[in-house]
């Protein structure tokens, strides 16, 4: 096991709240890591909606999702962040007053004096296709992602669905498996141009199979799987013998392991926090953005910001206890300003 | 107002009035009929507020955009007559329609 990394703060979430939470710390002078579960940074503003615009940031009659991210990050530059992508923290265990031992999926330790949630709706899993019984073949024979190319080599691959994620390992394993099937509700495929035009070449050199349908049922016995059973679009039912299934339906977002970390929730699904500075019922761990409530919760982005200035206030008091917090303007304060390297 | 009326997957049937410009999503949220989650906020971006549209219904609500039918790839047990109901505006000629929510959304 790696060394914990030792910093002040540890944000869950590399959203616009987790990103301008970088902001309000980074002005009192404290430290902050971000982890995130996707592998880009951005949260739900770059996973559900980049293109789209938001219409209610102030001061910003239009933005896009991606535009208010890049916006972010050109705006905490300064504080120089760490990021963790593609990891999830899992347990949080209080191991002073206040200093929490946080583990992530990947085995990583973190030793902070505070930790920020601001995991919005929870985190983005990978969708689970609609198939009786596919948890049973799930990490023996079904896989959401591929570790290891070699694990398919010689093997019998199906790989479900359209966009980018099943056209890409498509095109991948194609020359690793024996024997390769793409299934796909439709003839239309968002994934790029290029990668369809790809298969397709590889459809029509017969090396690969592509199907449009959708898989009603999977047959098989402990944990491995023998067939899978399509629904072509006319109704008409086929199998395919096979060794493994990747279904690449998209993600979705999950609470996954927040409850249990020792917090009061609401209705099982949100951080209960005070509005003087959006912390837990465990001091020293705070909430902000879409997870967190409290009476008058709007789930805006603008919320978020001001949640996140003012448990930057507090968290101050945790990370030098004792010294004094005096409140200063970005406008006037050399100090400030010298942090953000304008002065 | 026109009304518009949503079966659940027991075949609960729930009608309530819409207001014109709407979309059928958001009709569905401010009256609280269940099935429909609308994760995205009605962007979209996201395929849970799936709903099958009734058969005698199709003809008038009409196809899919070709965005609408990328989201729906998301989709629980996407059918012919699937649309998701945040890109369903609410129009005059829609008094009466029916959408079933399906067992559940993505």
């Amino acid at each position: 096991m790696s060394e914990p990394i030792k910093t002040d703060v540890l944000i869950i979430g590399a959203g616009p709240c987790g990103l301008f939470a970088v902001f309000e710390l980074g002005l009192l002078d404290m430290k902050a890591h971000v982890i995130d579960i996707l592998d880009k940074i951005g949260g739900q503003c770059a996973e559900l909606y980049p293109e789209k615009p938001i219409y209610d940031i102030p001061g910003l009659p239009y933005v896009t999702g991606k535009g208010l991210c890049d916006a972010l990050l050109a705006q905490i530059k300064p504080f120089g962040a760490t990021f963790h992508l593609q990891e999830m923290v899992q347990t949080i265990e209080k191991i002073g007053d206040p200093l929490f031992r946080v583990k992530t999926d990947r085995g990583q330790m973190f030793e902070v004096k505070v930790v920020v949630i601001a995991a919005g709706g929870g985190s983005f899993q990978p969708k689970r296709p609609p198939i009786p019984g596919i948890e049973a073949y799930e990490g023996a024979s079904v896989y959401y992602a591929v570790r290891e190319m070699e694990a398919l080599r010689d093997k019998r691959v199906v790989i479900a669905g359209g966009g980018d994620s099943a056209l890409d390992w498509t095109l991948n394993l194609a020359p690793i498996a024996s024997h390769l099937t793409l299934i796909h509700r439709r003839s239309e495929f968002r994934a790029a141009p290029d990668s369809v035009n790809k298969m397709m070449k590889l459809v029509g050199e017969g090396k690969i199979d592509m199907v449009l349908g959708q898989i009603s049922a999977l047959a098989g016995e402990g944990g491995r799987i023998a067939k899978a059973i399509v629904k072509r679009n006319d109704g008409s039912n086929f199998e395919i013998a096979c060794d493994a299934l990747l279904p690449f339906f998209g993600l979705t977002m999950k609470l996954g392991p927040v409850a249990d970390w020792g917090m009061e929730m609401k209705d099982g699904e949100y951080i209960v926090v005070d509005t003087a500075a959006f912390e837990s019922s465990v001091p020293g761990i705070f909430a902000i953005g879409d997870i967190n409530w409290y009476p008058g919760k709007l789930k805006l982005i603008l919320s978020g910001f001001h949640e996140g200035a003012l448990m930057a206030q507090k968290a101050y008091h945790y990370v030098y206890p004792g010294k004094r917090l005096v409140f200063q303007y970005t406008t006037s304060s050399t100090s400030l300003q010298k942090k953000l390297g304008v002065a | 107002m026109p009304k518009i009326t949503y079966i659940d997957h027991g075949g609960t049937a729930r009608t309530v009035e819409a207001e014109l410009g709407s979309t059928v999503m958001e009709t569905a949220i401010k009256h609280g009929i269940p099935g429909i989650e609308a994760e995205c906020g009605g962007a979209c971006a996201c395929a849970t507020c799936h709903v099958h549209v009734d058969a005698a219904w199709r003809e008038t609500v009409g196809e899919p955009s070709p965005m609408e039918e990328d989201m729906l790839d998301f989709g629980y047990d996407v059918q012919p007559d699937s649309r998701l109901s945040c890109q369903i505006k609410v129009t005059a000629e829609l008094d009466g329609l029916v959408v079933r929510t399906p067992e559940r959304q993505a």
